[in-house]
């Protein structure tokens, strides 16, 4: 009799599983899913390669190009933490898939330019 | 009448092995006289890793030791760096991170149950419990950031808050939960298929397991009151705590002890959240380590141990892991001597082995 009311819930109660093409998937709002770069900020300190967990993150810095292996990254999310400029970010949507060929990998280039500092001005 | 001996390889590839682990079954017809296993399949070397990467992102390396009990790792390695350092953590940050060490109990437990079903071909339970564990990891997922590797431990604390309100509706959410897990359990002690191929089966005595060192469900399954919560590490001190324990000594009361547990990792979570006290979630971390810590707390399978040697650089000197599924492999050993060879996928199954987490 235990087995009848298991067998007659199945036909009434909604699936447990998401219809996922043909519904939207909803993440948390707290869920690490992608890293985003904003290179209009990036000071080309290097402390995201330098504490990057799974070396995903490369900085070169003569070049001002910034580089990351989306197949590495294991979002952690410590890189957002160590950011000291807020140049780093973590959306809730999961990474996009990518072919082997193109390994995931994504440059973008800075284009942070330093202000200028305010010349003193000399009393006369 | 003894018959010719024939060995008779079991894995690293076999069905109900979510993991590689090899055994040579010495058989005399259809009884397995011994057991010789051989392991080594899945070593990665993370343990050496200690020396190229900060103590601070070695964390998000050891919660990478396993891929189930993978918060535990990383607040053992957290507990010892703090104790190393002589860091007082935030006493909400220890809440948090009990709270989330009982959920992750929960859901490794209910994979375990899964994968049992599963092998035993009862397909339906398994989806059943799969689909508990789902919840369960939505609301990992939802507090933490991450479903199985949460990566919400840091040196010093944690990293994220949970509001009170949250809290409190996970406490709502908690009992729908335990209701399907009574439904749940029901099955796994009361069924006759269950019970048939659990009951009398894979018998480890007391003694037994006492010296052959058996750790967590597989030891308080026979009668062994060894749980490392009693030593009252982060908040079990102030909630209090007694560890569930069977006499049986089988497979079914390896079961039951895990059975039993899914409800009192609820119990313990509904203890956190009304204790929870408020303030904040972490203190600042400056210095290196140095010294030598043996930070121990209890997984999903047992103890783990984790050994930390620091030299006074960024970097530490030495780092071990001894993990529960290890110390279960003589147990199984002496187990599997005597039994019968189509009880020996669900006997080994009962140690709840986890391959990735014994070789790292």
């Amino acid at each position: 009799m235990k087995m009848l009311k298991t067998i007659l819930k199945q036909f009434v109660h909604k699936p447990a599983t998401t219809m996922f093409p043909y519904e939207p998937l909803e993440n948390f709002e707290g869920t690490r899913g992608h890293l985003v770069f904003d290179p209009s900020k990036c000071t080309s300190c290097m402390m995201c390669m330098k504490r990057c967990p799974s070396q995903a993150i490369t900085v070169q810095r003569a070049e001002k190009i910034w580089t990351i292996d989306r197949f590495r990254c294991v979002m952690c999310g410590n890189c957002v933490d160590v950011c000291k400029f807020d140049v780093l970010s973590m959306e809730r949507e999961y990474a996009k898939s990518a072919t082997p060929t193109e390994r995931g990998v994504e440059t973008y280039e800075i284009t942070y330019v330093k202000p200028e500092r305010p010349k003193k001005e000399t009393a006369e | 009448m003894t018959g010719r001996q024939t060995v008779i390889p079991f894995g690293p590839q076999h069905p109900v092995l979510p993991e590689p682990i090899h055994l040579d079954l010495v058989v005399e017809d259809e009884h397995v006289v011994s057991a010789i296993p051989s392991i080594g399949y899945v070593h990665r070397g993370l343990e050496s890793l200690v020396d190229r990467r900060e103590y601070q992102d070695f964390v998000f390396l050891a919660e990478r030791i396993c891929g189930i009990c993978s918060f535990t790792h990383s607040s053992t390695f957290c507990q010892g760096i703090e104790g190393m350092m002589g860091i007082q953590v935030p006493s909400r940050a220890t809440y948090l991170r009990t709270m989330w060490g009982e959920y992750s109990r929960i859901h490794s437990h209910l994979l375990w149950l899964g994968l049992f079903a599963d092998s035993l071909g009862f397909e339906s339970l398994f989806y059943q419990a799969w689909k508990i564990r789902e919840s369960i990891l939505d609301e990992l997922e939802a507090t933490t950031g991450g479903r199985v590797i949460q990566g919400v431990c840091k040196v010093g604390g944690v990293r994220r808050d949970v509001s009170n309100s949250f809290l409190s509706d996970m406490d709502d959410r908690l009992d729908d939960i335990e209701d399907e897990m009574k439904d749940l359990t029901n099955v796994f002690l009361n069924d006759y298929t269950l019970t048939k191929r659990l009951i009398g089966k894979g018998v480890l005595s007391k003694e037994d397991a006492y010296y052959l060192g058996a750790a967590g469900p597989t030891a308080r399954g026979s009668g062994l009151d060894l749980d490392a919560r009693n030593t009252g590490y982060l908040a079990y001190g102030d909630i209090g705590f007694k560890p569930v324990v069977e006499k049986g000594g089988d497979g079914y009361a390896r079961c039951a002890v895990r059975c039993k547990e899914l409800f009192q990792s609820v119990e313990i979570i509904r203890r956190v959240i009304t204790d929870m006290p408020d303030g904040e979630v972490s203190v600042p971390v400056k210095g290196n380590p140095d010294g030598e810590y043996f930070s121990r707390s209890e997984q999903p399978r047992g103890e783990v141990i984790h050994y930390l040697k620091g030299n006074g650089t960024k970097n530490l000197a030495q780092f071990r892991v001894r993990t529960p599924t290890l110390t279960n492999i003589p147990p199984l050993v002496s187990i599997l001597a005597g039994c019968e060879l189509a009880d020996v996928p669900q006997i080994v199954l009962t140690i709840d082995p986890c391959i990735g987490c014994m070789e790292r």
